[in-house]
C-alpha cells in the first residue's frame, strides 16, 4: 500500500535536515504504529506524505499503490486515497463544517470519476457517522473546528476520515487530548474502518490507544529515522522503559 | 499655486450651465448654498488629504465617460423581497417599468415634485445634511449633486413600511453621467428597508440624505452593479435620533472606480449605526470606502466592517474616522477594515482615525492586509478539495464577517452567493 524508501527531508526556509532516511513498508489491510520522542520527525513525515509546503525532499521516494506521492498536489494525494488526521486540526472561521465536508467528499468522488452525492444522500451519511462518534448536529453546523474542544477536533478528524473512505489513513496523535471514553469511540471508529483494502499508520505516544487499535507492526522513530521495528510488544516496552534503552542500542 | 487654481477651474467647469433653476424657495436656497460651498471648496484634487489614495480626475472630467454595458440573465438582487420597485434608466426615473408609488406607512414622491412645493418636509433635509457633512472634510461631489440633481425620491416613513423599497438603476447607453439624490425621513418609530441595485450610469454621482428619528430603524442594502468600466461616487448623510438604528451594507464587484462615502451623526442617545461592505475586485479596480462617524450623544454604538478581496493589481482604500465629541460618554466605536490580497500586485491602503474628546468610551480599530492562510489552505486541499475551490472557500470565509452585518439572512445569503459566483468565474 504505502512504500517509503530512504526518505530524506529538510526545511525550505532553513538548512535543517529532519528526516534522515526513512524506510517503511505498509501492506494492504495492515495497521502500523509509530512511536518516538518529541521532535523525532513523525509529524514531518506525515506532512511530507500529504504534501504540505515548506519541506524539501532531498532524497528517497514515497509511493501509494505504486503511484509517486511526492509528485502530486495535496488534493491529488487525497483523491489517490491518502488521509491525514492532523495532530493539530486547523480552525477555519467562516467555512461551515458541513459545506467543507460535502465539498471534500464530492471533490474526491469527482476526481475518481464517481457521481457526486446529492444533498440528501450526503446528509444521511454524515448524520449517521456523526452519531456514532457522538458529534452533535450543532458541531456540524459550526465553522470548521472553530470553538471545538481538543477532543472534539480529534473526533471531527475521524468523522472526515469516515466520510472520505481513504485507503491509507495516517493518524497523527489522534489520541492526545481525548478522554478515556472518547478514545474508545475513536478507536471503535477506526476499527470499524479496518478492512483488507485499507491500511493505517497510527502515530502515538501511548500504548493505551494500541490496546484498542491493535497494530500489526510498531516502529520507533528517533532523530529522523526508524530505529527499530517489531510487534505490539515494542509499544509495551516503550510504555514501561521509555526510549533511553532503545536509543542506546542504536548509538 | 497652480494646482489650487485648478481645483476652482475644475469646479466651475463641472458647474457649467446645467444648473437647474426654479422650484420652491427652499429648493433654490439649498442649491445656492451648495453652489457657494462648492465654489469655496473647489473640486476634489489629488493633493486633498482625503483624495490622496484615489485619484479623482476621472470623476471630475467634464466630458462624459463610456463604460461597456454589462449583460446578464441572472436574477437581480433583492427580487426575493416583498417590495416595490423604482426603476431608473440612465439615471432617469422610468415610471413604466416601476411599481406604483404606494406603500402603507410610506409617502413616496418624485424629488422634482417635492422641490416644487413651497411647504414640504424635504426642505429640512435636502442639501441640509449634505451641507452639514462638508465639515470638517469637504465632499465637493456631494455639493455638486445637490446643485444639479433633479432625479431621485423624497420618501417619508411614518410607521413600519409594509414593503421594502427597491431602487433599480439600469443603463441603456454606454456613455453618460447620472445623478440621483434621495431624501428620506423616518419619523419616530418608523421602519424601512431600502435597497439599491445597479450601476446607474457609466459615471454615477449619488447622494442620499436620511434622517432617522427617535426609535426608528433604517435598513439599507445595495449592490453596485457589475459593469466593468463604470465609475461611481456615492454619498450617504445621516442623522440619528434616540434609540434609532441605521444599517447600511454595500456589495461591490467590478467597476473601475468606486468611492463610497458615509457621514453619520449621532444626535440622540442609545442609538446604533452600522456601515459595512464587501468588495471584490480583479485588475483595473479601485474601491474606496470613506467614512466619518460623529458621536455627539451618550451610549451610542457604531460599527464599521469592511472586507475587500483584491486580485490582479486591484486597489482597495479605507478611510474611516470616528469622532467622539466631549460629553459623548459610553460611546462604543468599532472599526474593522481588512483586505485579502490574492497576489502581490494588489494594494490596500487604510487610514483609520480616532478623535476622542470624552473619557468614558470604548473605541477600537483594526486594519489588516493579508494573504490566504497556508495552514487553512493545506487543511482543505489535504481533504481533496482542489486548490481553486479551496481558495474560493477561504476567500468567501474572509468576506463572511462583513456579510454577517446584513440583518436579513436571506439577503446575506444572496450576497454571499453572488460573491461566490464572482470568484468561481475567475480562473486565471
Ligand atoms: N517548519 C518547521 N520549522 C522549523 N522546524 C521545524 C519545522 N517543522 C519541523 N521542525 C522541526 O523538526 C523536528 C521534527 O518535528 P516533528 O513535528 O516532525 O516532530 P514529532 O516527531 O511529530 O514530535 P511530537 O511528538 O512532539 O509531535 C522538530 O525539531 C521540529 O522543531
Ligand atoms: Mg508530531
Amino acid at each position: 500500500m504505502l512504500s517509503i524508501k530512504n526518505l530524506q527531508v529538510g526545511l525550505e526556509e532553513e538548512d535543517k535536515q529532519i528526516l534522515k532516511g526513512v524506510d517503511l513498508e505498509i501492506g494492504a489491510g495492515e495497521v502500523h504504529a509509530i512511536m518516538g520522542p518529541n521532535g523525532s520527525g513523525k509529524s514531518t513525515m506525515s506532512y511530507v506524505l500529504s504534501g504540505k509546503s515548506g519541506y524539501v525532499v532531498t532524497d528517497g521516494s514515497a509511493t501509494l499503490n505504486g503511484e509517486d506521492l511526492l509528485d502530486m498536489e495535496p488534493e491529488e494525494r487525497a483523491a489517490a486515497g491518502l488521509f491525514l488526521a492532523f495532530q493539530y486540526p486547523v480552525e477555519i472561521p467562516g467555512v461551515g463544517n458541513m459545506t467543507f465536508l460535502r465539498t471534500a467528499v464530492n471533490a474526491q468522488r469527482k476526481a475518481r470519476g464517481e457521481d457526486e452525492l446529492t444533498a440528501g444522500e450526503f446528509l444521511k451519511e454524515v448524520r449517521a457517522k456523526a452519531k456514532s462518534l457522538k458529534i452533535d448536529a450543532d458541531m456540524l453546523k459550526r465553522p470548521v473546528n472553530v470553538g471545538f474542544s481538543g477532543g472534539e477536533k480529534k473526533r471531527n478528524e475521524i468523522l472526515q476520515m469516515a466520510m472520505l473512505s481513504p485507503k491509507m489513513c495516517i493518524l497523527d496523535e489522534t489520541d492526545s487530548g481525548l478522554d478515556v471514553d472518547a478514545m474508545k469511540l475513536v478507536a471503535e471508529g477506526v476499527n470499524a474502518l479496518r478492512s483488507e483494502g485499507r491500511s493505517f499508520l497510527v502515530i502515538t505516544h501511548y500504548q493505551r490507544l494500541l490496546d484498542h487499535i491493535k497494530p500489526d507492526v510498531v516502529h520507533i522513530m528517533a532523530n529522523g529515522r526508524i530505529i527499530k521495528s517489531g510487534g505490539p510488544e515494542l509499544a509495551l516496552e516503550v510504555e514501561n522503559n521509555g526510549y533511553a534503552d532503545l536509543l542506546a542500542e542504536v548509538a | 499655486m497652480a494646482n489650487v487654481q485648478e481645483k476652482y477651474d475644475v469646479a466651475e467647469a463641472l458647474i457649467g450651465a446645467s444648473t437647474p433653476s426654479g422650484g420652491a424657495i427652499w429648493a433654490v436656497a439649498a442649491r445656492e448654498t451648495a453652489l457657494a460651498n462648492l465654489r469655496q471648496m473647489g473640486a476634489p484634487h489629488r493633493r486633498d488629504e482625503y483624495w490622496k489614495y484615489t485619484n479623482p480626475t476621472s470623476l471630475t472630467a467634464v466630458d462624459p465617460l463610456a463604460a461597456d454595458l454589462f449583460h446578464t440573465t441572472e436574477v437581480r438582487p433583492f427580487e426575493m423581497l416583498d417590495r416595490i420597485k423604482l426603476v431608473f434608466v440612465d439615471g432617469i426615473f422610468d415610471a413604466a417599468q416601476s411599481d406604483d408609488l404606494s406603500v402603507d406607512g410610506v409617502e413616496i414622491e418624485l424629488l422634482s415634485d417635492a422641490m416644487a412645493k413651497d411647504i414640504h418636509w424635504a426642505s429640512s433635509l435636502y442639501g441640509v445634511l449634505e451641507a452639514r457633512g462638508q465639515s470638517p472634510v469637504a465632499r465637493p461631489l456631494a455639493a455638486l449633486n445637490t446643485v444639479q440633481a433633479v432625479q431621485g425620491f423624497a420618501i417619508r416613513v411614518t410607521g413600519k413600511a409594509a414593503k421594502a423599497i427597491s431602487m433599480v438603476y439600469l443603463r441603456g447607453s454606454e456613455t453618460g453621467d447620472a445623478m440621483v439624490h434621495h431624501v428620506i425621513k423616518l419619523e419616530q418609530g418608523a421602519d424601512l428597508t431600502l435597497t439599491e441595485n445597479g450601476p446607474l450610469a457609466a459615471r454615477a454621482n449619488t447622494v442620499m440624505e436620511v434622517e432617522v428619528a427617535d426609535n426608528a430603524a433604517f435598513h439599507h442594502v445595495r449592490s453596485q452593479g457589475r459593469d466593468h468600466q463604470r465609475r461611481a461616487a456615492t454619498h450617504i448623510f445621516t442623522q440619528l435620533g434616540q434609540e434609532s438604528s441605521f444599517k447600511s451594507f454595500t456589495l461591490t464587484v467590478n467597476g473601475r472606480l468606486t468611492r463610497n462615502e458615509a457621514v453619520i451623526e449621532f444626535l440622540g442617545d442609545n442609538a446604533h449605526a452600522t456601515v459595512a461592505g464587501a468588495c471584490a475586485g480583479d485588475g483595473d479596480f479601485l474601491h474606496d470606502d470613506t467614512i466619518f462617524i460623529t458621536h455627539d450623544a451618550v451610549n451610542c454604538e457604531s460599527r464599521q466592517v469592511f472586507k475587500k478581496v483584491l486580485r490582479n493589481g486591484a486597489t482597495g482604500i479605507f478611510q474611516g474616522k470616528i469622532l467622539v465629541k466631549a460629553g459623548a460618554q459610553k460611546t462604543d466605536g468599532y472599526q474593522l477594515s481588512k483586505a485579502l490580497l490574492l497576489d502581490d500586485d494588489s494594494n490596500f491602503m487604510a487610514k483609520p482615525e480616532l478623535e476622542i474628546y470624552a473619557d468614558d468610551v470604548a473605541c477600537s480599530h483594526g486594519s489588516t492586509c493579508g494573504e490566504i492562510d497556508d495552514d487553512a489552505m493545506f487543511y482543505l486541499t489535504s481533504r481533496g478539495i482542489p486548490f481553486k475551490i479551496a481558495q474560493d472557500m477561504l476567500t468567501l470565509a474572509f468576506l463572511h464577517e462583513a456579510l454577517e452585518e446584513i440583518e436579513n439572512p436571506v439577503i446575506a445569503e444572496d450576497m454571499g452567493a453572488r460573491l461566490s459566483d464572482w470568484m468561481e468565474r475567475r480562473t486565471g
